[in-house]
């Protein structure tokens, strides 16, 4: 497990990512509202909702990739832009996408990414990520000759060689088997108990909520409901047919 | 600043890994620049003589063309793989990865105009060795300006549905000083009564003022560019 020391977290030992009052708009299209939530060291974050209901933009705007058009993003309580490189040593982003160079190799792609962090054991930590990907014995193989399981295995490792303490995982279950599942349920299982925040995008309620110690609802762009961890399947049905029948009775009123 | 650099030339590796690997920006551009230079030659060149100063125009249009066509596949491979995010998330400053890539462009447009100058003197009886050592560094200065600019313009567009359209749009206008420098200066090495050394100094001159402007230009835009 990562060590959630002082010195490894970048001078805190409790990291807490917040979004205040965030709203972002692409041209004429409102992809979040007025979102606000906070994930603090030791918890999970569940972000349910439809397909396009902002989830993959909320996790951008927190992996300070984009910025918000209104409301901040904060990191311990301080705007995002104070922090200027620290903080991208403090996340581990996988994106919707694996974001992997299909021409190099497992190990290259690793390698690549523990230079670019300047880590200093990248050798031995870049071994120890292929061997908890799986990926050992196809180390030398270009990532092209492996199926989508693999690549999301390997983007997984490649988003916690650094040893972020605060995690943004978008869909991380995409592609992956039943075993490679549970692997990643016992992962960031251990990376919340071991101290770190976690903000996750799924559909696979049945994992999401074996990690989550809460929930988040989007849809269109706005906060539906942000609750306690449990069964997700049937809060999610019922908020979202609460949702469908408001959204008739406004047009109804309109 | 050896922060920075270290990050630029890790990038620039990685680019080149993946390109000694694929081929594909290489072989594409090279045989395009190649193509150009021989259709030019037929139209230009007759009893094995070619007007004076085309060869260096020729030249110029073919490490032009090459050079757009290397540009836009950079690019076009981090976003089909969303590794330009990677890039973005690693803790190193925006112009780290600017110059990483623009080292990146100038290597395949160097290994490319290497390849058309012999071809170019050949098919146009040009003199190229005599002055070889003026030549490489006329083409290497003029090839910095064209993908320092050229580098920005393809991040910028990165998100753009019709990037491969805008490149050259907004490309070409803006260095058609730094071509104009690079051809006159060209002209100027492969003169048939000699090289005029005093012209070539000159126009290598312009084209490394072009060359300050649009590096610095490119370094100071490049974050605000690569947001979302």
């Amino acid at each position: 497990m990562p060590d959630r020391s002082e010195e490894a977290t970048g001078g805190t030992s409790t990291p807490r990512v917040e979004a205040r009052d965030v709203s972002r708009r692409y041209g004429r299209r409102r992809a979040l509202a007025s979102v606000s939530l906070t994930c603090d060291g030791g918890e999970a974050i569940a972000l349910v909702g439809p397909n396009g209901a902002g989830k993959s933009t909320l996790l951008t705007l927190l992996s300070t990739l984009g910025r918000p058009t209104s409301g901040a993003v904060l990191f311990d309580g301080r705007p995002a832009a104070t922090w200027g490189l620290a903080v991208r040593r403090r996340l581990g982003v996988l994106g919707h996408d694996v974001g992997l160079y299909p021409e190099l190799t497992a190990r290259e792609n690793l390698t690549f990414v523990a230079r670019l962090f300047r880590l200093a054991d990248a050798r031995a930590r870049v071994d120890a990520a292929l061997e908890r990907a799986g990926l050992s014995a196809r180390a030398d193989d270009p990532v092209s000759a492996f199926s989508r399981g693999m690549r999301q295995r390997l983007a997984i490792e490649r988003a916690l060689l650094h040893d972020p303490d605060i995690l943004l995982f978008d869909e991380p279950f995409t592609g992956l088997d039943e075993s490679a599942s549970e692997s990643l349920v016992a992962r960031l299982t251990g990376a919340r108990e071991a101290g770190c925040a976690i903000l996750f995008s799924s559909h696979d309620f049945e994992s999401a909520e074996r990690i989550a110690t809460r929930a988040a609802l989007l849809d269109a762009g706005r906060l539906a409901w942000l609750d306690g961890a449990g069964p997700l399947r049937g809060r999610y049905r019922d908020a979202r047919v609460g949702l469908a029948a408001q959204v008739r009775d406004e047009g109804a009123a309109r | 600043m050896t922060a920075v650099l270290a990050a630029a030339w890790q990038i620039a590796r990685k680019d080149f890994t993946v390109e000694a690997r694929s081929r594909e920006i290489i072989a594409t551009a090279a045989f395009f620049a190649v193509a150009c230079v021989l259709v030019f030659s037929f139209s230009l060149v007759t009893d094995g003589r070619a007007p004076e100063g085309v060869a260096a125009g020729v030249l110029w249009v073919g490490v032009a063309f090459a050079g757009t066509l290397s540009l836009g596949r950079l690019f076009e491979r981090e976003r089909a793989h969303d590794t330009l995010r990677v890039l973005l998330l690693a803790p190193v400053e925006r112009p780290a990865v600017y110059l990483g890539k623009l080292l990146a462009v100038v290597m395949l447009m160097t290994a490319i105009a290497a390849l058309l100058l012999p071809f170019t003197g050949l098919l146009f009886d040009q003199a190229v060795a005599r002055v070889a050592g003026w030549l490489a560094v006329v083409l290497l200065a003029g090839i910095i300006g064209f993908a320092a600019i050229g580098t920005l313009f393809a991040a910028m567009l990165g998100r753009s549905r019709s990037r491969d359209v805008l490149l050259p749009v907004l490309l070409y206008p803006m260095a058609v000083p730094v071509l104009i420098a690079g051809v006159r200066a060209t002209a100027a090495l492969l003169e048939a009564a000699g090289p005029d050394l005093a012209t070539a100094r000159l126009w290598l001159g312009i084209i490394a003022a072009f060359d300050a402007v649009f590096v610095t230009l490119a370094l100071w835009t490049f974050e605000a560019v690569m947001e979302e």
